[in-house]
């Protein structure tokens, strides 16, 4: 009896043991046909990449998931950009240790994070950045109380910046 | 990267404690990792994802970049001059590599 079942525990790992390597074959011969369709389909060159998380994701992954009430900072854009391409921005948060940048219509809405040190000047920076579209730009501040302030600007886009 | 050349503007003197304002620009084609060259394949991205300024080796600002920073990242900023010495200033590439600019600033 014993020996019976012990060859019958060892026939079922067998069977296992062969499964897995099989599994893994048919895994690594699918991955190749589906990335070719995904880029394939018209969809996918308009929305996002896969993995860029949204504009309120990467705010809250800033703030730790408080809440960021508008002041504290302000947001210097312009109304209209003709070209999306360079869109000269700047901001002011007195006090703020670090300031996230955020355009919430681009393909990856990530822009840009600046941290300050103990010789900044002000917490005040000015740069260029791309925008896809008419979209709303969102500055989030880590201001010195802890809070977080936020600012957002609407700037319309007539020449998209991220390429396409 | 070849052609990629930083540029710095910061004033040969200042008053102790004087805040100035620091322009850096950088030459360099940002490629977002979102643009499509004729044949319909994605341009590999290839961008500047940081960027620190120190002065006297203690930090004035430090920047991630995004791909959403336009070609030829301009960056401006100010510091607080205590003492003369020396801006460190460097930009890291994907590829790895690093570009640095050194500027000395003078306390009258």
């Amino acid at each position: 009896m014993i020996d019976r079942r012990e060859v019958l525990t060892s026939a079922v790992v067998a069977a296992a043991l062969a499964a897995v390597p099989l599994r893994a074959l048919a895994q690594t011969a699918a991955a190749p046909a589906a990335a070719p369709a995904a880029a394939a389909a018209p969809a996918a060159a308009a929305a996002p990449a896969a993995d860029a998380k949204t504009a309120d994701q990467l705010i809250a992954d800033f703030t730790g998931g408080a809440e960021a009430a508008e002041g504290g900072i302000t947001l210097t854009a312009p109304e209209i950009a003709e070209n999306g391409n360079t869109v000269p921005i700047s901001f002011d948060a007195p006090g703020a240790t670090s300031v996230l940048l955020v355009a919430s219509g681009n393909p990856s809405p990530e822009v840009a994070t600046f941290n300050f040190g103990e010789l900044a000047g002000s917490q005040a920076a000015s740069t260029r950045i791309r925008l896809a579209t008419t979209q709303d730009v969102i500055a989030v501040a880590k201001l010195p109380d802890g809070k977080f302030g936020k600012a957002t600007s609407n700037i319309k886009v007539t020449i998209g910046g991220c390429g396409g | 990267m070849d052609n990629v050349k930083p540029r710095v503007r910061v004033p040969k003197t200042a008053k102790k404690d004087e805040v100035i304002t620091i322009k850096t620009l950088i030459s360099h084609p940002m490629e977002s990792g979102q643009r499509k060259d004729k044949d319909g394949k994605l341009i590999p991205r290839e961008i500047i994802n940081h960027f620190t300024a120190t002065f006297n080796g203690k930090p004035v600002v430090d920047v991630a970049l995004e791909p959403a920073i336009s070609t030829n990242p301009y960056i401006e900023f100010d510091v607080k001059i205590p003492e003369s010495g020396e801006f460190v200033f460097t930009w890291q590439d994907d590829d790895g590599s690093t570009y640095e600019d050194k500027q000395s600033i003078e306390v009258a």
